[in-house]
């Protein structure tokens, strides 16, 4: 499996939203819904407090409990990656890959009933391109690229920087990692 | 302390404040689900050990309720799809790791088997409907081959009611993002209430004695075995992991304490489980109508309940909204 990995540095994201703007740009992503969000997480004790702001999506887990739990086979990897997909023309809408990833970057409800979430932005990956929100970043905080290659921009960041993912407990395998 | 804020929004009001995807459309097809199992194994079990003469109506005619109460069932589960043009697609694929993929192909194999157990006492069940099939020598002929291999078809019947009993718990279980619903012990849980409806149901609607006694002694065991199971539930969570522990506070003490140990357990177990006590002791005769009618709405509070906690409980602790205790938080 070619694992995409996205890294995103919380020590210069800003919050600012464009990647969000430029998700429901580039993907059309229908009214009043959104497949990224930015977590302003705050710890410590007051007045010794550290902010990170994190850029959140569907972590594109390499052992994806939503299509693990889909009944149909709507949610899929996409085309031997860990990128993960639905096809509208096979999901039934019963919410079960909803329900089924333990990261609440829960896929999201088009209004025409099927689900619809982030897809990686698999059709610009397939040219070579970056999602659209790693491209729109104004700060650079965000890269794209696969693990399996030693050199790529993604796997360097890991190698020489302090990461996380998100809740590596649940077994999922994110692939979204953040710098701290 | 940790605070962790939504700076844009996600704006899907299925997922916040909370995960809010199923009502009572699921609740109730689960609920419906159980209650076609017990019906099944019911029927089957009383052909099984030729009680005919004490239980007349659970050996002739319950078997008709289960397609009936199946398709009731699956008519709400219908009604929740969101995409439901694509209703189909359960069919065109089977997903080996997906409880939901199972279920769907069970209750396809469920119909066919219910019908060969209708047939099988269609005459002595149903002697007004029975003449229509006669009519015709095909028609005779399947019912005199039901009738002949009733035994079998009641021996194929059980482990399919169980299947289906079973998968109605495990559906939920197999989700690991929902700390509330990830026990094992939810599939035999649902099973057995399972089988505690459909025993209550017989209770309600048989009209002679010795079936209603028979199927309140039945219903007592099973209460009985729900109890112990909903014990073991708590015991599995309360020495769970944290996001367990956290999902367990919502029935000790949290929101949905009172639904929980007054509705369910006190109303729905330990009150018919008293009564039914009472009943086969020759007291409490009057209100032998009140058991099981408890039964039967305690089976669907608990699918109800844990539809709703399930839903809630999770790993992220996002604050969606503005927090007037935040600063407060971040003082302590
Ligand atoms: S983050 Fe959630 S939706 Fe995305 S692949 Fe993982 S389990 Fe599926
Ligand atoms: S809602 Fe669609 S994609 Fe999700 S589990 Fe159901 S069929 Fe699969």
């Amino acid at each position: 499996m070619t694992r995409f990995a996205m890294v995103i540095d919380t020590k210069t994201c800003i919050g600012c939203g464009d990647c969000v703007v430029a998700c429901k740009t580039e993907n059309r992503v229908p009214d009043g819904l959104n497949r990224d969000w930015i977590v302003e997480a705050t710890q410590g004790k007051y007045p010794q407090l550290t902010t990170e702001f994190r850029s959140e999506r569907c972590n594109h887990c390499s052992n994806a409990t939503c299509v693990t739990l889909c009944p149909t086979g709507a949610s899929h990897h996409w085309a031997g990656t860990n990128i993960v997909l639905v096809d509208p023309d096979m999901c039934t809408g019963c919410k079960a890959c909803i329900a089924a990833c333990p990261y609440d970057a829960r896929l999201v409800m088009h209004p025409d009933g099927y689900i619809d979430k982030c897809t990686f932005c698999h059709h610009r990956v397939g040219e070579g391109l970056d999602p659209a929100c790693v491209s729109s970043c104004p700060t650079r905080c965000m890269h794209f690229g696969s693990l399996d290659e030693p050199s790529s921009e993604v796997s360097r960041l890991l190698k020489t920087r302090e990461y996380k993912v998100l809740s590596p407990e649940t077994g999922n395998e994110p692939n979204v990692y953040y710098l701290i | 302390m940790k605070e962790e804020l939504f700076v844009t929004a996600r704006s899907n009001a299925l997922i916040d404040p909370s995960l809010h995807i199923w009502t009572w459309e699921v609740a109730m097809y689960l609920f419906l689900g159980g209650l076609t199992a017990g019906i099944m194994v019911f029927a089957a079990t009383i052909a099984l050990l030729k009680k005919d003469e004490e239980a007349p109506f659970a050996a002739t005619k319950l078997a008709l309720l289960a397609p009936v109460v199946l398709s009731l069932g699956m008519t709400t589960l219908f009604l929740d799809l969101e995409h439901k043009l694509y209703v189909f697609r359960f069919y065109t694929s089977f997903q080996v790791l997906s409880p939901m993929s199972w279920g769907a192909w069970i209750l396809i194999v469920i119909y066919p088997v219910s019908i060969l157990q209708i047939l099988s006492t269609l005459r002595s069940g149903y002697p007004q409907a029975s003449p229509y099939v006669d009519r015709f020598a095909i028609g005779r002929q399947v019912l005199d081959w039901c009738e002949a291999n009733r035994r079998q078809i009641a021996m194929t019947a059980i482990p399919f009611g169980i299947a289906l009993g079973i998968y109605t718990g495990i559906l939920l279980s197999a989700f690991s993002a929902r700390p509330f619903w990830n026990s094992g012990v939810l599939g035999p849980l649902f099973l057995v209430s399972g089988l505690s409806t459909a025993a209550a149901l017989v209770a309600l609607v048989a009209r002679k004695h010795s079936e209603k006694v028979l199927f309140t002694r039945f219903d007592l065991g099973l209460i009985a075995a729900e109890v112990a199971l909903v014990a073991l539930f708590i015991i599995n969570l309360a020495s769970g992991t944290e996001q367990q522990l956290t999902a367990l506070d919502s029935i000790m003490g949290g929101p949905y304490a009172l639904v929980f140990w007054v509705l369910f357990v006190g109303v729905g177990l330990l009150i018919p489980l008293v009564l039914e006590l009472l009943e086969i002791r020759g007291l409490a005769r009057r209100v032998a109508i009140v058991a099981p009618v408890l039964v039967l709405l305690g089976g669907y509070v608990l699918r109800q309940v844990l539809i709703d906690i399930g839903q809630e409980s999770n790993w992220t602790k996002y604050d969606t909204q503005y927090n007037a205790e935040l600063l407060q938080r971040l003082r302590d």
